[in-house]
């Protein structure tokens, strides 16, 4: 079996987030790290390749961004998978969700992975889709959400984390998985793996190389534009119940609750 | 002039970060209430190759350079100086003689052991009348039958008294008298009939490390033990608390920053006067000074470090890293109490575990004093 995970590079956590108001896009020139979510879709594919049930010849991360998501990928190396590909190039700039989908798609066609795994969202994006968009370009089964994977020969079954409760499915291979943080806790890279990640084979790739139509992708090849950006509406105040006396206080709070039929 | 870390360094840096928050940091309180030793921590930490970060990966270590390993120290540091010390010590310390002047045998003995965190190195240098004076050394070792046979007492060693213990290196007297003392490191081997490891000391902080008085009765270990040649003990130990000091510079910059990031943290979220401390200007201004201060300590701190790889001398460096950073922990922690008023004296609150913890960086490894000693005679003085 051969895994690819999609990995991406996104902002460190502990970056304040902001939209640059000339581009309507992210501010991305901060600390930079690996998507927290794909270190769970590289988690899985190591779990997947450590249980022994079917044979993984290899695992490969794979990431479209800047010069600088090599980074991501040294960190996928390090977490476990065997290579990584890097597609980059000025025309991929500024593609959204359906073009971003399209041309990792391309990747992937030209590595013929018999599963594709991804984090659920991105720190930055949080779109949940992307997963989705690849599969359908692949004309492959998606599933999201996932949190559990039992592999077999040829196929999976999965566990989905739904807002009603737990979807059991079974896919067949190939397909694209992405999964949820729940589905397992990352190891930590080893100072060995670090020290030894600049040494897995990475392949750059332009979109010529891999077949990209570039008016489908960049800003003039994505379908969507974002117009503008607002901040969310600030919330309504609370409203306070001063505590002079607190059995009224009580009463208070109570029938605030009963009115709105929370208790 | 490059400021910028290498794609390695960046890695383990924010490795050790993550590990420190979500592995130490919940269990720092109860282990110093508890006064336990972090078996647990040391063996996740081995696990992870940061035992040995500085060492060639022939002998298990990380092959990383003397900068990785600050940046790791200082980490651990920022939530947790009791584990700090204990990585420092046996990295530093106990294990750096033994692969510096090791024999290719001594090296094979301890190194896959210690680098990978299953065993604990030591390095016993203080005694009861030898602290800055670490010449004056009174233990002795008597070369008989091709044995050593030791007799003295270490005062305040790191790290020789945990189950995991494997050696300590001690200095001893190994011949001569009055100015032509002679001087060797030797390994003593923990289990070594007549080397006894005392009861750990009630100290200020550092209270999950391990700290002892260590005795030698009549202590026989064979003469091949003696590490590097005989007589050089006295260049040796300068040798290794010079790079010592480059450890604990970090565990300070380390200490510090965690005073800052809990300072700043509870300034914004303590409300007086209608909103929170920290639109006070006199709050803003000790935030900013240790701030300040605490950047220029790191690039000091650093700085030594590549100095230290680079094969030059380190000796002036280190030692203006130790003084300026272990003074500035001290404070920093000394203002985040002071911002965190009453609750800055109670245990639930990190700094006050972080007060503690940072007053022996200024007595440890070479007192302040002794950095100035070091410094002006480096300086021609
Ligand atoms: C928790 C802890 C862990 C330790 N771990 C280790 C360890 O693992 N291995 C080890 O070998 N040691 C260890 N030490 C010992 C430590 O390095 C010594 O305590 C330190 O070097 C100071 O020695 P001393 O305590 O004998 O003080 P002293 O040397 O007695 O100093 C007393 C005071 O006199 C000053 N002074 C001394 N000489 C001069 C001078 N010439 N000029 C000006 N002032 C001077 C000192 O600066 C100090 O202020 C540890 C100590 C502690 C507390």
């Amino acid at each position: 079996m051969k895994i690819c995970c999609l990995v991406k590079e996104v902002p460190d956590a502990a970056v304040q987030k902001r939209i640059d108001p000339n581009t309507m896009r992210l501010d991305r020139s901060g600390e930079k790290n690996l998507n927290p979510f794909d270190t769970h879709a590289l988690e899985a594919a190591m779990q997947i390749r450590e249980s022994g049930v079917v044979q993984v010849d290899e695992i490969v991360a794979v990431t479209m961004g800047p010069e600088s998501a090599v980074r991501a990928l040294h960190k996928a190396v390090a977490l476990g998978a065997d290579r990584s590909v890097h597609l980059t190039d000025p025309a991929l700039e500024g593609s959204d969700v359906n073009a971003t989908g399209y041309a990792l798609a391309k990747v992937l066609e030209s590595e013929q992975p018999d599963l594709v795994l991804l984090g659920q969202q991105s720190d930055d994006g949080e779109c949940y889709t992307i997963g989705a968009v690849v599969a359908d370009h692949l004309q492959v089964p998606s599933l999201t959400q996932v949190i559990k994977i039992d592999v077999a020969e040829g196929k999976l079954t999965c566990e989905r984390q739904a807002e009603y409760g737990y979807d059991t499915v079974e896919v067949e291979l190939p397909a694209v998985i992405s999964v949820g943080d729940a589905i397992n806790e990352p190891r930590y890279p080893s100072l060995k793996a670090i020290m030894g990640a600049k040494k897995k084979p990475l392949d750059t790739k332009s979109a010529a190389d891999v077949g990209i139509d570039t008016s489908e992708v960049g800003i003039e090849g994505s379908k969507t534009r974002v117009l503008a950006i607002n901040p969310p509406p600030a919330k309504e105040p609370g409203e306070v119940f001063e505590d002079e006396d607190t059995d009224e206080t009580v009463n208070k709070i109570v029938a605030w609750l009963e009115e709105r039929k929370l208790v | 002039m490059d400021f910028a870390l290498t794609d390695e360094q960046r890695l383990l840096r924010e490795t050790v970060r993550e590990f420190a928050r979500t592995e130490v940091a919940p269990v720092a309180a109860e282990l110093d209430r508890t006064k336990s030793f972090p078996y647990d921590l040391v063996a996740k930490l081995g696990e992870l190759g940061l035992m040995g970060i500085p060492y060639p990966e022939e002998y298990g270590g990380g092959g990383a350079d003397t900068l990785s390993y600050v940046l790791a120290v200082e980490e651990l540091a920022r939530v947790d100086s009791s584990l700090a010390i204990t990585v420092a010590a046996h990295t530093s310390l106990g294990t750096q003689p033994i692969y510096l002047w090791g024999t290719d045998e001594q090296k094979e003995e301890w190194l896959p052991d210690l680098c990978s965190g299953r065993r604990l190195a030591a390095f016993g240098l203080t005694e009861p009348e030898a602290g800055s004076d670490a010449g004056a050394t009174r233990t002795t070792a008597r070369l008989e039958d091709g044995e050593w046979v030791i007799n003295g007492a270490k005062q305040f060693i790191t790290n020789a008294g945990t189950r995991i213990s494997g050696c300590v290196t001690i200095t001893a007297v190994t011949g001569g008298s009055g100015p032509d003392r002679e001087i060797s490191n030797i390994i003593v081997p923990n289990g070594t009939p007549g080397y006894e490891p005392g009861e750990p000391y009630r100290k200020m902080g550092w209270h999950a490390s391990d700290t002892r008085p260590l005795t030698f009765t009549d202590c026989r270990v064979p003469e091949s033990n003696l590490l590097g040649r005989r007589g050089e003990g006295f260049k040796q130990f300068l040798h290794v608390l010079d790079g010592g000091r480059i450890g604990v510079s970090a565990m300070a910059v380390g200490l510090a920053q965690g005073a800052l990031d809990e300072a700043l943290a509870y300034a914004k979220e303590r409300q007086a006067f209608g909103g929170p401390i920290s639109r006070f200007q006199a709050i803003q201004m000790k935030i900013a000074d240790i701030s300040a201060q605490l950047e220029a300590a790191r690039l000091l701190t650093y700085r030594a470090a590549l100095e230290k790889d680079s094969g030059k001398p380190f000796t002036l460096t280190a030692a203006q890293a130790k003084l300026i950073t272990g003074r500035l922990a001290v404070r920093a922690c000394e203002e985040a109490v002071q911002i965190h008023g009453g609750y800055g004296y109670i245990e639930e609150y990190p700094v006050c575990r972080f007060y503690r913890d940072a007053k022996i960086l200024t007595i440890g490894e070479g007192t302040d004093e002794v950095q100035q000693m070091v410094i002006a005679r480096c300086l021609g003085m």
